[in-house]
């Protein structure tokens, strides 16, 4: 039986891809997890890997050609149906109507309406299919098109996601001075970075208060069962990316390092993997040192949450009745109302900064 | 190594942790985080780097004092055997 291998979604704010390279052929044996294709986006030059074994009937779309997400790759043999790839087409009538006008085929579409619908909107955004072919030379420079997506993704997300903000200030002194022991002690390969602490203490919190860990799709909440926390990345040009460290909860924190190494040297080199970009459950964005207290961070759909962490700063903290110079860091959780509400997300923070508190937990 | 060879050598570690940064731009006397947004990654694997490739264990206290370029070359004149 033949079936369709689609681009994938690559998060949010990615819609279109243009091929640049297949590492398969017609004839090709692929199991799930390979890398069969290199598509540059607007975030980069993206591995993208096959979801499903198989053997590789049909080349669709050549190198050097620009397709929404969505649309059909290649097309396998012997492989079984993809589950969650091909999702129901839902479209509104006249945006159907409309698509037929301009004979935009709208099983390439991504629908942005309630429950994932393609909206007029969706159809009028979508480039027609004579423009759809790479134009050399009039292409955006990487920059622009990302600081586009970036803005168009976190649009999408303040319209349609009901934020709620809480922020708390901790003592993380305790930690602090852990790493900097353990800094001190291990080789230099093994020095762990602040960063890596609250990625830990979020993924093991979602584990146990799954409303803040998973997407929002077709009008409604999945929790999801793995935690994989994304890492927002600053690229050196402009622009971030927030790729995932997968399977964040059962990692020991120089795993966790090392992958998040890994993602950063990837991600500033442009060689990510689509599973990557499209896997996060939550999201952390630490701002780092020498940068300020605070950050409001938006959520990145279809995600329901992402948490904050501000610089590390010593601070004049009241410790047993008397003022200390303590090392303390303000942490933000944005949270979406359709899943949870203020009480809840505190629940939630308060958890997070007690086990950043207590570096024994992680 | 003298100094012009360790301040070859310390370019050229940067610009291999950074590939987008053009090892012609980049300015002795300013520091890196001033120039290009060196992050406390990039230190990280800066550090490792020296290890690596000179044989230096840069301790986590000291990262301050490889900065810049004349920064790291006058530290490393002082570590580098």
């Amino acid at each position: 039986m033949a079936s369709e291998f689609r681009l994938p979604a690559l998060g949010a704010d990615m819609d279109e891809g243009t091929i640049v390279q297949w590492n398969v052929a017609p004839g090709s044996v692929v199991k799930r997890g390979d890398v069969v294709a290199v598509v540059e986006t607007d975030k980069g030059a993206i591995d993208v890997e096959i979801f499903q074994d198989g053997v590789v009937r049909e080349i669709v779309v050549q190198p050097g050609t620009k397709v929404p997400v969505g649309a059909v790759l290649a097309l396998l043999e012997g492989a079984e149906a993809p589950s969650a790839t091909v999702a129901r087409l839902k479209i509104s009538p006249a945006a159907r109507k409309r698509a037929s006008e301009l004979g935009i085929d709208v099983a390439t579409l991504q629908g942005s309406g309630p429950g994932g619908v393609i909206t007029l909107e969706d159809v009028e955004r979508s480039p027609p299919p004579s423009q759809a072919k790479a134009e050399p030379g009039v292409e955006p420079k990487a920059g622009e098109g990302m600081r586009e997506a970036i803005a168009a993704a976190m649009s999408r997300s303040k319209r349609e996601i009901p934020h709620y903000y809480l922020s708390t200030t901790v003592d993380v002194t305790p930690a602090t001075d852990w790493l900097a022991a353990h800094n001190a002690s291990a080789p230099v390969a093994e020095r762990l970075l602040f960063a890596v602490l609250p990625v830990k203490a979020i993924a093991l919190t979602c584990g146990e208060m799954p409303g803040f860990s998973g997407f929002y799709r077709e009008g409604r909440f999945e929790a999801s069962p793995a935690v994989h926390v994304g890492v927002a990345v600053a690229l050196r040009g402009g622009g971030l990316v927030a790729p995932a460290i997968m399977e964040t909860a059962g990692k020991s924190l120089t795993a966790l390092m090392d992958d998040f190494r890994a993602l950063v040297m990837r991600a500033r080199a442009g060689r990510l993997r689509a599973s990557e970009l499209a896997a996060p459950t939550i999201i952390l964005t630490s701002l780092g040192e020498s940068s300020v207290d605070a950050v409001f961070p938006i959520i990145q759909p279809p995600q329901v949450a992402i948490v904050g962490a501000g610089q590390v700063v010593t601070r004049p903290w009241v410790v047993d009745g008397t003022v200390q110079a303590r090392q303390v860091v303000t942490l933000s959780l944005g949270a979406d109302h359709r899943v949870t509400d203020g009480r809840l997300g505190a629940q939630f923070l308060a958890r997070v900064a007690e086990r950043l508190a207590d570096p024994g937990s992680l | 190594m003298n100094r012009e060879q360790l301040a070859a050598r310390v370019l050229e570690l940067v610009t291999g942790i950074a590939p987008d940064v053009d090892p012609a731009s980049v300015i002795p006397g300013i520091d890196f985080r001033d120039q290009f947004d060196f992050d406390s990654m990039d230190t990280l694997n800066f550090a490792i780097a020296l290890h690596r490739e000179l044989g230096v264990e840069v301790p986590e206290t000291d990262y301050s004092q490889l900065a810049s370029v004349d920064k790291c070359v006058a530290y490393l004149a002082e570590h580098v055997s």
